[in-house]
């Protein structure tokens, strides 16, 4: 009787030893969910969620602030990503957050900027080159389509473009191709034979 | 297998190994072999695409109305040795226009549009008179600037591989020549008509990458080839000066001819996942482009004509032709005879990698070894897709070792994370488990997709960590010039009320020795 619970009394201490050495070898700094979040987000820092950048909506949806249709830019895919991460209901785009949109990047009209480094303020994640009363330009792959750099812009030089696409071409989801026939496979010969 | 991965690439094809999976077809070549190898017909309008080769594409040189010598640079990359492309003959540019590029997309491109004068004057050509001493640098330069890609299919940049086989000390240059898949048979053409090319082509890319030695793999079933290249091969000279040229004939078996499908059976070694055969010391080039690397240095010709295979059921006469690059397809189906009654498809490539096109309009591009016309009975009737029924035939043949079925699951739900983890980008899309599959599901269709769309994410995703870096390390730029202005504001606010303490001090002073100076008991 004596020596079961001094066994188990020393069990239980062991144990206990470890659970704390491994809790203090193995402390994890930041809210893992909070960077799993922030990696599905898109990074275009937008704001159209309401909060100041992705990482600080990661956050918020993190600690239950915040729904997950909130992020126009991230679009239906984005959202089906995180309610699978977060395994909570898919729920539709919020339509006062914006409409999913086609990509889009900033082009600086540079005949009428006049160089008042006002967009460069907004700009970010720092896409935007220029000095004061000297000509500005936008740096086309690091700019994420925000549009943060349109409302402060007094002489309205900053115009929305289509991004230029990441891939020259894709190809199609096979059984949806324009002509089924025309396009696939080349055909197998029949005469074949292994 | 205790010898040193290195020391077994050396002895590439003294013993031959063999690859998992694959498909033993009947090879339908000799319905091309029987006529020889002539020129195709100058054509009454070529259209050149700009982009003939992996990578991004080439700005044209030239404008609507300008003449052109045959070889003048047309287009090209800004960065050098890349993307050339050259006049296929002399003549006017009518116009620069988007039109069919005959990629497997079905997309247009630009296109420059040639009107020849028949007159097919040579610009200047720069040959390198002394290659057999000239530095590799140079030899690679020349084969850059004559806008050689790799014409197996694939078009990758020959300069761009030879570079890379030059940083990463490649010992072997492997000439593939084992064309292993049904129809095709311009490089058994090429072997046998034109041997003395092949030859000087492995001497420059021997010498261009300063490789110890080539071996030029073809197949058992390729009758005259052998005694063709070996009869070059001491007429060339190559072995008085030291050159080691080997001859080794595989057995036919689809898939041989992929790149590490050939690397296991002559090395019985696996090229590593994600890694090239220059890892293991080893580049492989198409016979092909090693004749027009030969062409590019020996006589500072740029790639303007390839051997085309124009073959199946569907045209009369199959044969083998050299086309202008930028050649209608049509014009090649004309002079072998033009179509039969049964033909049914139009295919560029061999019938199990090679993609139908919908208009004979298309030119030949560089990547175009073959013209397939397919009839009726040849193309597998068009079955329902069914569901997958685990039967494992996909696995069995997969010459890379995946596991299709799993794959196609994975690529059909949008899994593209899992997919790459069980390897997709390791397919080498050749088509062995769509033949199988007793579903009929594309499978290798599928594969194309998945890994398009794989490589999308790929960028969108080191697109979204880019974006994450900058906005963070403007985040924390802004939070130290914050933390910086604050801190000088308090320092002068600390500053204000020590200023004002001591004011304060020495009022008080003051007010101390006025009041004792005026105090009514001082001794005075």
């Amino acid at each position: 009787m004596l020596w079961a619970i001094v066994s188990i009394t020393l069990l239980g201490l062991a144990f206990g030893f470890g659970l704390g050495w491994a809790a203090r070898i193995f402390r994890v700094e930041s809210d893992p969910v909070v960077d799993q979040i922030d990696a599905i987000l898109p990074q275009t820092q937008c704001g159209q969620c309401n909060f100041p950048g992705c990482r600080p909506y990661a956050e918020a949806i993190a600690a239950g602030e915040a729904e997950i249709n909130q992020c126009p830019p991230g679009g239906e895919a984005g959202v089906r990503a995180l309610a699978d991460l977060l395994g909570t209901e898919v729920l539709p785009l919020n339509p006062e957050n914006g409409a999913e949109a086609p990509p889009e990047v900033a082009v600086i009209d540079e005949a009428r900027c006049i160089g008042c480094t006002l967009c460069i303020q907004a700009c970010p994640v720092d896409a935007i080159l220029g000095a004061a009363k000297r000509m500005h330009t936008v740096i086309g792959p690091e700019c994420t389509g925000c549009e943060l750099c349109l409302p402060p812009c007094p002489v309205d030089c900053i115009d929305m473009v289509p991004a230029p696409p990441l891939t020259s071409w894709r190809r199609p989801r096979p059984g949806t191709s324009r002509e089924a026939s025309a396009f696939g496979p080349a055909g197998i010969p029949a005469t074949g034979g292994r | 297998m205790h010898t040193d991965p290195m020391e077994r690439a050396r002895n590439a094809g003294n013993t031959l190994h063999p690859f998992y999976g694959g498909l033993r077809l009947r090879h339908h070549k000799r319905i091309s072999c029987t006529l020889p190898l002539a020129h195709a017909r100058l054509p009454t309008r070529l259209f050149v695409p700009l982009q003939q080769h992996a990578g991004p594409p080439a700005e044209a040189l030239v404008v609507p109305g300008q003449k052109v010598l045959k070889g003048e640079p047309i287009g090209r990359h800004e960065q050098p040795s890349r993307g050339w492309v050259h006049a296929p003959t002399s003549g006017t540019v009518t116009a620069l226009a988007r039109r069919p590029v005959t990629n497997p997309s079905g997309d247009d491109g630009p296109c420059v549009l040639l009107r020849p004068d028949r007159l097919d004057t040579w610009t200047d050509l720069h040959p390198i008179d002394d290659w057999e001493t000239a530095t590799p640098e140079r030899l690679r330069r020349a084969i850059g600037e004559a806008g050689i890609v790799g014409l197996g299919g694939a078009t990758f940049q020959t300069s761009h591989k030879v570079a890379d086989a030059r940083q990463q000390t490649v010992h072997t240059v492997i000439l593939n020549g084992a064309e292993c898949e049904p129809y095709i048979s311009c490089d058994e053409i090429l072997m046998r008509m034109q041997p003395e090319r092949v030859i000087a082509g492995a001497r420059v890319l021997q010498r261009a990458t300063g490789a110890e030695r080539t071996v030029i793999a073809i197949e058992d079933q390729m009758g005259a080839v052998e005694g063709a290249l070996r009869d070059a091969l001491s007429r060339s000279g190559a072995t008085e000066a030291g050159e080691v040229i080997d001859i080794v004939k595989v057995t036919t078996l689809y898939p041989e001819g992929g790149e590490r499908q050939l690397i296991q059976v002559l090395t019985g070694l696996e090229v590593p996942r994600g890694g090239r055969p220059t890892d293991i010391g080893l580049l492989c080039q198409n016979v092909g482009t090693a004749a027009a690397a030969a062409d590019a240095v020996i006589e500072g010709k740029p790639l303007i004509e390839r051997i085309v295979t124009v073959t199946g059921g569907g045209v009369r006469t199959p044969r083998n032709l050299i086309a202008l690059l930028g050649t209608p397809v049509a014009d090649l189906i004309d002079q072998s005879g033009g179509y039969t009654a049964q033909a049914a498809r139009l295919v560029i490539g061999g019938p199990l990698m090679g993609y139908a096109v919908r208009s004979d309009d298309n030119p030949v591009v560089k990547g175009v070894n073959c013209v397939l016309v397919l009839t009726g009975d040849d193309v597998r009737p068009e079955q329902p897709e069914m569901p997958c029924i685990r039967c494992g035939e996909c696995a069995r043949v997969c010459p890379a070792r995946l596991l299709p079925q799993q794959l196609h699951a994975q690529v059909c739900h949008d899994l593209l994370d899992e997919a790459a983890d069980f390897g997709l980008d390791a397919c080498i899309e050749c088509g062995c488990c769509d033949y199988v599959c007793p579903s009929h599901i594309p499978l290798s269709e599928w594969f194309r997709f998945g890994k398009s769309e794989w490589r999308l994410l790929q960028k969108e995703r080191a697109r979204a960590d880019a974006a994450r870096q900058r906005f963070e390390a403007r985040e924390s730029r802004l939070a130290r010039i914050r933390d910086e202005r604050q801190r000088r504001m308090d320092e002068k606010k600390q500053a204000l009320r020590d200023d004002a303490r001591r004011k304060r001090r020495i009022a008080d002073a003051v007010e101390r020795v006025k009041s004792r100076q005026t105090a009514p008991g001082g001794d005075s």
